[in-house]
């Protein structure tokens, strides 16, 4: 009797987990399908949104990417590059300096602070595009994209939530040690938090690194209001946000393909520092 | 009603009953927060807000002459009592301010109550070989520069009084140290600076950015508000209007038989709607997927994570736009939608409001369930494995573990993420934007300068419609009362959330 419950209870185990891996089977082609489409629409002719894989096969897409003067790909990718190299140092050490500064030092009007930075995240962002496209006028840096730099590194302070509430967890009385020992904030700031807190380091790297390559809403308002800027000068956001104006999706397909791919590789080379990062970090926020 | 009276009753009822103790505790809570107010005020002023006069006083009538000559000249204490480095920082700001204020700042202020009446339009510059206007206007007014300029004028007037204060309390406190024998000199500033004063090298630069990109374009925009600037990119003159843009939206008025308010609720509701439905959809179907792939016995975990991570990793507006493709009119999607007989042939299915939000919620599930799914899987590892062993031992099923066990726990850790969902969600603008465009549109006229608003757009997609996009009426300044709108929103729920969580309050509770 015992006996037979508890192979009954090993065949339910089992159809249980069968079922589980047939979800998440399905799950998995459901996500990854776009993805598969974007190749195959890449390598299409004529782009026939009706089929999904291509009638005619073609590299045209991929030639006329990097050969045409009107669509300077390689210009926006090393353009994009650039910007989101030099927005990744700046914005890590800005984040991770407001993130140890809320976390870990006590001066007035610190909750203050943190209450203001919470309710300036509830206005929407874009509306205040106008005066930014002003200042950076006044700085004399509109006509070139690399002031989406200036732009975005002004922002560090208003992403310090997840690195705050890493550095949140790591033991005080390591703070205690060192200031025992006579070092200053300084030195626990640099010796202790930062070498203790890699997954988070990593994080802000990778984030700040990628989000310069999708943001085509501040990129194509800069390029959209000034008068001297070629297409040359644009960020791969706002260019494929062109072409796909311009009706030749198998072209924004390769465009997206050769932009996905970096991005794609550096996520799975640091994946585990991302997930260890967002799970460690984004939740206590 | 007594414990025992509220036991007895059936579990429905209970639900009522808590409901209507949520509301009135809820409007009891307004009411003594009314209450104390000038309770509050009082103790703001005896402990905060009369602190600097008593300092402003004792530097007075207790400090020497050097003291008393900060209130002149900042720094001047320091400067002749080796705080060098100090008191040339504090002397460089007065002499900067004073002479940005009378150049530029004090023009431009004294312009702010009309916001300058010198038309520009009429005075192009002409070449004086061509006879041609060149496009670039004559000097004249320009409200905008105007605006900003007093704005920015304002804040460094105040940081201007703040630096006053702070150069004499702190000649006030080097003097006091000499009193009792303790001298000063420039090298404990630079130690302080990377010790007791390290917020300020810390923060010095992120709060100047937040301040110049941030704070000041959101000052900005609320005074927007109460101009009638319509967003043309030459400028010309504008005008206060005081709460005319406030009353225009809420007067319920027809214009061209389109009813602007109604439309308005309209659209107000269905984002309340949207950020209720897409925060708890990814958030369940997020928990789901991170339950079942870190179930006991499941192999590939790995595996089934990366696949979903490649959805954060391709930047969003690519994948949405191809799926944006997938449901054109022509789509391999909207053909099977064709076929299940849901929308008419050659029609988008985004033409159907119910379907289009339908779609745009199930989309959005796509992109949100990763994120969700690796925030779970970090919490649910840490779940201690004695509560499940010994609700195991009791007999419980799994779905009941699930009930009293994982979800209560989850529920509790990521209350404030959950939080910040929703106000994302408020906000969501990629999705929206480059799905449906918002359509179906309501087919409002452009002409009016309320954009083309439409049954799937969200407050800040018709914000960005109204302001932004080329091709209808701009209306920055409506733009501008509809953002601070959306800020009261959202303000309302964080605070009624923000009352009501633990983990919130206790930040220090983990470490």
């Amino acid at each position: 009797m015992a006996e037979k419950h508890f192979a009954s209870k090993r065949f339910a185990e089992k159809s249980q987990r069968v079922l589980i891996y047939v979800i998440l089977t399905v799950i998995s082609v459901i996500w990854l399908f776009p993805f598969f489409y974007l190749i195959m629409q890449s390598f299409a002719k004529v782009s026939n949104p009706k089929s999904i894989f291509p009638v005619e096969w073609t590299f045209d897409n991929y030639k006329t990417l990097f050969t045409s003067d009107t669509r300077p790909f390689l210009n926006w990718w090393l353009n994009t590059f650039l910007i989101a190299l030099a927005t990744a140092v700046l914005q890590t050490i800005f984040v991770l300096a407001t993130a140890y500064a809320l976390s870990r030092l006590r001066f007035a009007g610190r909750k203050g602070l943190m209450k203001l930075i919470l309710i300036l995240g509830m206005f929407p962002g874009f509306l205040g595009m106008l005066v930014n496209y002003y200042l950076l006028q006044l700085l004399g840096i509109d006509g070139s994209m690399f002031s989406l730099i200036i732009v975005y590194f002004a922002s560090s302070a208003m992403s310090y939530y997840i690195a705050k509430g890493f550095f949140d967890t790591v033991s005080r009385s390591l703070d205690e040690a060192v200031m025992i020992d006579g070092g200053s904030k300084n030195t626990v700031f640099w010796r202790i938090i930062l070498p203790l807190s890699k997954p988070i380091i990593i994080y802000t790297i990778l984030i700040s690194f990628t989000s310069p390559w999708g943001d085509f809403m501040f990129g194509n308002f800069i390029a959209g209001s000034s008068r001297t800027m070629t297409s040359a000068d644009y960020t791969v956001a706002v260019g494929l946000y062109k072409i796909t104006d311009m009706s030749e999706f198998g072209v924004f397909c390769a465009g997206a393909v050769m932009v996905s791919i970096p991005i794609t590789a550096l996520f799975f080379w640091l994946q585990r520092y991302y997930v260890e990062g967002i799970a460690g970090g984004a939740v206590k926020g | 009603m007594t414990k025992l009276q509220y036991l007895s009753l059936t579990k429905p009822e209970r639900v009522l009953v808590d409901l209507g103790n949520f509301f009135r505790n809820f409007g009891k809570g307004i009411l003594n927060w009314f209450k104390s107010i000038p309770l509050k005020l009082l103790k703001f002023w005896n402990h905060t807000l009369s602190v600097p006069f008593k300092t402003l006083e004792k530097a007075m009538t207790k400090g020497n002459w050097w003291v008393r000559g900060n209130f002149l000249v900042f720094g001047l204490y320091q400067i002749f009592h080796k705080e060098i480095a100090r008191g040339i920082l504090y002397l460089l700001y007065e002499v900067v301010f004073i002479w940005f204020f009378i150049r530029t700042g004090l023009p431009y202020l004294q312009k702010l109550g009309t916001l300058g009446t010198l038309s520009l339009t009429s005075h192009y510059m002409v070449d004086p070989s061509s006879g041609v206007a060149d496009g670039t206007f004559a000097t004249g007014d320009n409200s905008f520069t105007i605006l900003l300029y007093s704005i920015v004028t304002i804040f460094l007037a105040l940081l201007f009084v703040v630096l006053w204060y702070f150069s004499i309390r702190d000649a006030k406190s080097l003097y006091d140290n000499t009193l009792v024998g303790k001298m000063s000199n420039n090298k404990q500033f630079f130690k302080d600076l990377v010790d007791s004063k390290y917020h300020t090298l810390l923060l010095a630069v992120p709060l100047v950015g937040l301040v110049a990109f941030t704070i000041i374009p959101i000052i900005f925009m609320v005074t927007i508000g109460f101009t009638n600037y319509n967003g043309a990119e030459r400028i010309t003159l504008f005008d206060w209007v005081g709460f005319d843009n406030y009353s225009l939206l809420f007067s319920g008025f027809s214009n061209g038989g389109a009813n602007v308010v109604g439309i308005f609720f309209k659209i107000l509701a269905w984002t309340l709607l949207w950020a209720l439905i897409a925060t708890f959809t990814n958030y369940f179907l997020g928990m789901v997927v991170a339950l079942l792939i870190n179930k006991k016995g499941i192999k590939l975990k790995k595996l089934w994570r990366t696949v979903l991570i490649f959805t954060i990793a391709v930047p969003q507006f690519v994948s949405l736009m191809l799926i944006n493709r997938m449901l054109d009119v022509n789509g391999f999607l909207t053909d099977l939608f064709v076929k299940f007989g849901w929308v008419p042939a050659k029609v988008s299915p985004f033409q159907n409001a119910t379907l289009a939000r339908v779609i745009i919620i199930v989309i959005n599930t796509w992109v949100g369930v990763p994120y969700t799914m690796l925030i779970s899987s970090g919490i649910l590892m840490n779940i201690p494995e004695d509560l499940y062993e010994s609700a195991r031992i009791d007999g419980a099923s799994s779905f009941k573990m699930y009930r009293s066990i994982t979800l209560p726990y989850m529920l509790f850790i990521t209350g404030p993420y959950l939080l910040s969902q929703f106000v994302g969600n408020i906000n969501n603008f990629n999705i929206i934007y480059l799905l449906s465009h918002g359509e179906p549109s309501f087919s409002l006229d452009k002409k009016l300068g309320y954009g083309d608003p439409g049954e799937t757009d969200l407050l800040i997609t018709w914000i960005y419609k109204m302001s932004m996009e080329s091709g209808s009426t701009k209306n920055y300044a409506m733009a501008c009362v509809l953002g601070v709108l959306v800020f009261l929103v959202i303000a309302f729920f964080s605070l009624i959330f923000y009352g009501r969580t633990g983990a919130v309050k206790n930040e220090e509770d983990f470490s």
